[in-house]
């Protein structure tokens, strides 16, 4: 395989994730759900890249995909130059120790008959060989990353509460030191107060540690905080992209500017103007053609229901889907 | 009576081994007809079980201890706590409805949106022929905004999307025109977009009918967005109530600023967001102080030894904090 230099530490490619639909008695494939529809960006050593989007819109499959949880239907992802479509089984699971994911739900990620030392050793003794004493260092460093101390060790996760599941999880997944780690609402399932101080953790592991991330949100107040730069997905596809700042301050994908004006403000003196789409996000086994906001968007024209946009730069590193974007 | 409803002094309990264990601790409430009411605070802090309570609805082994909820209802005063099961079944959803969190899970797999929908009518009107209830069913879908409501009466829960389900949900409750609806977390569960569109709907049906709504959330914005007043609760208590406007503008308790603060730091200028320390104390792990003592920046000993009262500081602004006291009598 020949090496490729790149400034990038991740770039996905046109990436595809289909999932066929089965039905009757030979489950006989009878149509696929488009998940993710020809999905590319990239992501700088040390960067946040969030994805936001609405439930169903194929987020979390791309970050799952990205890691080959899920195998992607097409497309490419390479990773510090490697394709990871052609790695063997037992190649991708050595990548992992670089690569990981922390997941939403920290009630569920986290097996409830393994202590926290069992929950924070196991993927060191899956990823190295260290002895009794190197496991107990690595472990007790990484606790006192997340601000835990080691008599919490023998406890179980019934005995946390949510915001420390969480940190667990997290000390779970940084603790081989990877340099990427895909984020998949990992706050979304805690109280404000709680998830303020996840998100700061995350920062600061984030700094301290010069990873990279891909950050899964629905939230886009928390989206801007955290992320660099920023992928709409709307119905599998990619809408906008672009700086985070640029985008929230001057969106130009038409979806865009409805997501962000549907974010309920927190001033009564200043109840903000929403535009308020109609109806429902179509149903991904049967995307609608053309452009896939069109059913939803104010200014569908006829161009709109023929030819799907492609994502095109509209200003520098800013790039919007839309035939309306000048 | 002035008010629709009025809450005094309700106190919930549950048992914990032999143990009462209180979740909701001396609440007031009073709402006013032709008012939207904001509920706002953390889980377990005892929103939700408040509107429980109301609706005569606590699961075992939650029971309430003591107090008194009034209602106005439209044949004269009633005091919901006394009355019988079968009295109760007449108040819920003809006088007062709720609306729940989850769409997705409230309405009834193996049932039609008609059979759901002509219950709650039947229910409460026995008489009504089947043309008569279809035609009322459909004057709902429609103006909860339904875009084709012939053929989604005819439809099943699965069929469905959450944000319509949750258009169904809202007009379930509203068919009998009750004088109370309680929506608790009603787009929670909802994106973004949909949300939008829902807090639109509620905010128009308020203003065609004088329906009261107590709108039971964690989310500031929502309330921001939909209510005229505004309760906080923290650890089964109120410990800051106003007018909304006011609410955001003369902030006073030490918790509010602290959620306002939390959440208007996401998208600011500054890198490290402001969090209050420590967590949520649990049911009946409460100090005899101030509940919030543990968290607080601004903690005096005194808020440790003795629980501070809910006192007016302005005209319709109460506040359960000893520095707003001392700012009183300075």
């Amino acid at each position: 395989m020949t090496e490729r230099k790149s400034e990038f530490l991740l770039e996905v490619r046109k990436l595809q994730v289909y999932f066929p639909i089965r039905k009757g008695l030979m489950k006989r494939v009878v149509g696929h759900v488009h998940a993710v529809e020809d999905v590319s960006f990239s992501v700088r050593p040390r960067e946040v890249f969030a994805l936001v989007g609405e439930s169903g819109c194929g987020k979390s499959t791309t970050g799952s995909a990205v890691l080959r949880l899920i195998e992607p239907t097409g497309g490419q992802v390479f990773f510090r130059g490697d394709e990871l479509g052609r790695l063997s089984e037992e190649e991708m699971r050595l990548k992992r120790r670089d690569m990981q994911f922390i997941f939403q739900n920290p009630y569920a990620s986290l097996n409830p008959r393994m202590n926290v030392w069992k929950l924070l050793s196991e993927p060191l003794r899956i990823h190295f060989q260290l002895s009794p004493g190197e496991l107990r260092e690595r472990v007790g460093e990484m606790l006192r990353l997340i601000g835990m101390t080691e008599d919490q060790l023998e406890r179980y996760p019934h005995q946390f509460s949510g915001g420390q599941k969480q940190r667990i999880s997290i000390a779970r997944a940084l603790i081989t030191h990877p340099s990427f780690v895909v984020a998949d609402e990992p706050v979304s399932a805690l109280d404000v107060s709680i998830q303020a101080q996840i998100l700061n953790l995350m920062m600061e592991l984030q700094q301290e540690m010069e990873l990279s991330m891909v950050f899964i949100s629905h939230d886009l107040n928390v989206v801007r905080h955290i992320s660099g730069s920023v992928g709409v997905m709307y119905l599998g596809s990619l809408m906008e992209t672009g700086d985070t700042e640029e985008v929230y301050r001057h969106p130009v994908h038409p979806y865009t500017r409805a997501l962000l004006s549907a974010v309920p403000s927190h001033d009564p003196l200043h109840r903000s103007r929403h535009i308020v789409l109609e109806g429902d996000v179509p149903n991904p086994a049967d995307p609608p053609g053309g452009c896939p906001f069109h059913t939803r968007c104010s200014l569908c024209s006829g161009r709109c229901r023929e030819e799907r946009p492609e994502l095109r730069e509209i200003a520098p590193g800013h790039c919007a889907a839309c035939h309306h974007v000048e | 009576m002035d008010h629709l409803l009025e809450i005094r002094n309700l106190k919930i309990t549950t048992l914990r081994g032999k143990d009462k264990v209180y979740l909701l601790d001396s609440v007031d409430l009073s709402i006013r007809k032709k008012c939207s009411f904001g509920v706002v605070g953390e889980s377990g802090c005892g929103k939700s079980i408040t509107a429980s309570a109301i609706l005569g609805l606590l699961p075992y082994p939650l029971r309430v201890a003591e107090g008194s909820i009034r209602f106005d209802s439209r044949d004269g005063e009633k005091e919901l706590l006394k009355l019988s099961r079968k009295e109760m079944r007449q108040v819920r959803g003809e006088e007062i409805s709720m609306i729940f969190q989850e769409p997705m899970t409230s309405l009834d797999p193996i049932f039609t949106v008609e059979m759901q929908m002509f219950e709650a009518l039947s229910f409460h009107h026995p008489g009504m022929g089947k043309g008569e209830m279809r035609e009322i069913a459909l004057e709902m879908l429609h103006r909860v905004n339904i875009p084709r409501p012939e053929q989604t009466l005819a439809s099943y829960a699965h069929q469905l999307s959450g944000g319509q389900l949750q258009r169904i949900m809202i007009a379930i409750a509203l068919i009998n025109n009750p004088r109370l609806l309680l929506a608790d977390e009603p787009t929670t569960a909802l994106d973004v977009t949909i949300q939008a569109q829902i807090l639109h709907l509620m905010n128009d049906l308020k203003e065609q009918r004088d329906t009261s709504i107590i709108m039971i959330t964690h989310d500031l914005g929502v309330i921001a967005e939909t209510c005229e007043e505004v309760a906080v609760f923290y650890a089964g208590q109120i410990v800051e109530q106003a007018q909304v406007v006011e609410l955001f503008t003369h902030t006073a308790h030490p918790y509010t600023k602290g959620l306002l603060r939390a959440v208007t730091s996401l998208g600011g200028a500054q890198r490290k967001l402001y969090t209050i320390p420590g967590i949520v104390p649990p049911g009946g792990q409460w100090s005899r102080g101030c509940r919030f003592a543990e968290r607080c920046e601004q903690c005096m000993e005194k808020c440790r030894e003795e629980m501070p009262a809910l006192r007016e500081i302005a005209p319709g602004h109460f506040c359960r904090c000893f520095l707003q006291d001392r700012e009183v009598e300075a």
